[in-house]
């Protein structure tokens, strides 16, 4: 089965996977706002969404469970987005109103290839990473293309003529701008470190991960405790960059109506939340991948010596199979995203809106010279530790 | 001494970082989302209703299940939205009602006017129209929302003879023992 797909031409071959991406980011990232809704209820403490459940399914024994969670809901709720009807108001510019929210999907979706989000053990104990397309400029690309999702935020609040989607657009660009910079010059400390002199140089994900699974002290340190402001400045950019509270300026419902998307319904609003979800699933994986060691499970405990730690506990072989690693890998790695989002959505709930000066104070006044001083002080112990 | 002078601190380093108080809310939050829900999941599960709710407005009978109303209309004078309607109606000999002279041959409360403000129930002189528990009505229709005479009984039944109206009166001068 295996052979088989790996026998298609390439082209045909990449078109599987990439439909594959869509057909798991988009209910993953659909589930994340049912998600996103029952978290808000715990923390309110009330339980959530919990009635939807279509008759039928109520004589099977598990499927209660699922309306608890609100499962059902989820899918009603998709449904409905899908079949109501899509206003499309007068004074809009309708090429540019319609093309935004396809805009956000295009960057969201793109993003994901070029993440590993997993790896296994190939041939003569090489990791392989598990990435649609493996590039090298890996970091550079994630960051590249996910910073071209702010402009189907500015061409919503622009081609939607009404005044607070154009206060939002203006709130997501100049928020862009200034978190981008903190948030690349936070994570140039992990490539100044994995890029060894005498090295090949390189900034794909995978070989950050590869070097969090070194033996030895330094070797097996996940990058958050080694450089915690750059994990520390790494998340808050990327709050900003993903909009969500603290720093949803372009959306803050409560000053700008629903910022940029307050013209848009149906189908085309429900496109802004699955693009800000994916955005927010990629951000944590690469998260996990730059700062949390990615697919290994504890610090000091890479994946391999895992693998190899459970074949001697449960004497079975099947642990050394490159598929049994690289799910084991997935689902570490999995684990860690969803970790993360549960974070997100925690401090969604918890920490209210700063005012938009306040945002633009801590982005240039505090987020940049602190990641600034950062790297300095970064360089200088990285060039200490490889002298 | 009007104006109260606050001392305003400067904000300490840590404070101007957000992070402590951004932990504190996190645990704060942390703490409610393992907790229990303090809402009611309403249609299953119900809120005890103390004693002395204005509920829906019913028609009781008394202890001997004796129609109590002698169709004086006083509350439908004194319904502030004009919700209730009364025809009143004579008494049918040997109904067993014979220390009233009147009873209503109708008696219509809309539940569409009323405002369960419980001024028919302050001013019965025969304790007849109480606002019970119910505190939810509806139907699909406005005629369905009109409470008559029979829906009206059912919804209030019997109650015990909490003051001295007939029943205990009757007694008490039956046991010569004067007033209460």
């Amino acid at each position: 089965m295996v052979d088989m797909l790996l026998g298609l031409p390439a082209p045909l071959l990449a078109l599987l996977k990439g439909a594959a991406v869509i057909l798991v980011i988009f209910p993953v990232a659909a589930a994340c706002s049912m998600a996103e809704r029952k978290v808000c209820a715990w923390i309110q403490s009330r339980p959530g969404p919990n009635r939807a459940m279509p008759p039928v399914f109520a004589w099977i024994p598990g499927a209660v469970i699922l309306q608890r969670l609100g499962v059902w809901q989820l899918m009603a709720d998709g449904g409905k987005f899908l079949f109501k009807e899509e206003p499309l108001p007068d004074h809009v510019n309708r090429l540019y109103y319609t093309l935004a929210p396809v805009i956000a999907m295009v960057p969201a979706l793109t993003t994901v290839t070029v993440v590993p989000f997993g790896a296994y053990v190939g041939a003569g104990g090489r990791i392989v990473p598990l990435a649609l397309s493996s590039v090298d400029v890996g970091i550079l690309a994630v960051f590249a293309v996910a910073s071209l999702g702010i402009y189907s935020l500015i061409l919503a609040g622009w081609a939607s003529n009404s005044k607070y989607p154009f206060l939002g657009g203006v709130r997501a660009s100049a928020q862009l701008i200034s978190y981008e910079l903190s948030m690349m010059l936070a994570v140039l400390p992990v490539f100044l470190w994995v890029n060894e002199p005498g090295a090949a140089g390189s900034l794909s994900l995978s070989r950050v991960v590869e070097f969090q699974s070194r033996p030895g002290f330094w070797g097996g340190a996940w990058f958050l405790f080694t450089m915690p402001v750059s994990a520390f400045v790494f998340a808050v950019a990327l709050f900003a960059e993903t909009n969500r509270q603290p720093f949803d300026m372009p959306e803050s419902e409560a000053d700008l109506v629903g910022g940029f998307h307050t013209e848009y319904g149906a189908f085309k609003w429900s496109l802004f939340f699955v693009a800000e979800y994916a955005n927010m699933i990629v951000g944590s994986a690469v998260f996990s991948l730059l700062f949390l060691g990615g697919w290994n499970l504890l610090p000091w405990l890479p994946l391999a010596s895992l693998l190899e730690t459970l074949h001697h506990l449960t004497g079975s072989a099947l642990w050394l199979h490159p598929l049994v690693a690289g799910l084991v890998s997935v689902v570490i790695l999995l684990a860690k995203v969803l970790l993360i989002i549960f974070i997100f959505m925690w401090i969604r709930w918890t920490v209210p809106r700063f005012r938009y000066d306040q945002v633009m104070k801590i982005g240039w006044q505090k987020l940049l010279p602190l990641s600034i001083a950062n790297l300095i002080a970064c360089a200088l112990g990285i060039a200490f530790l490889q002298r | 001494m009007a104006v109260i002078q606050v001392q305003r601190t400067p904000l300490s380093l840590a404070e101007r970082t957000y992070l402590p108080q951004v932990m504190g809310a996190m645990w704060t939050t942390l703490k409610h989302l393992l907790g229990p829900a303090d809402t009611m999941e309403y249609p299953e599960q119900r809120p005890a209703i103390p004693p002395g709710y204005r509920g829906v407005p019913t028609l009781v009978r008394d202890p001997n299940g004796r129609e109590k109303c002698v169709s004086c209309q006083l509350c439908e004078f004194v319904c502030p939205p004009k919700a209730i309607r009364i025809t009143p109606g004579s008494v049918p000999e040997g109904a067993g009602v014979d220390h009233v002279e009147k009873a209503p041959q109708a008696f219509d409360i809309d539940m569409l006017r009323c405002i369960y403000c419980g001024l028919c129930e302050e001013v019965c002189p025969e304790e007849a129209i109480f606002l019970l528990q119910q505190y939810s009505m509806s139907g699909y229709s406005r005629a369905e929302m009109v409470n008559h005479k029979d829906r009206l009984y059912e919804l209030g039944g019997t109650l015990p003879d909490r003051h001295f109206k007939w029943g205990v009166k009757k007694a008490a001068e039956e046991r010569a023992s004067g007033h209460h």
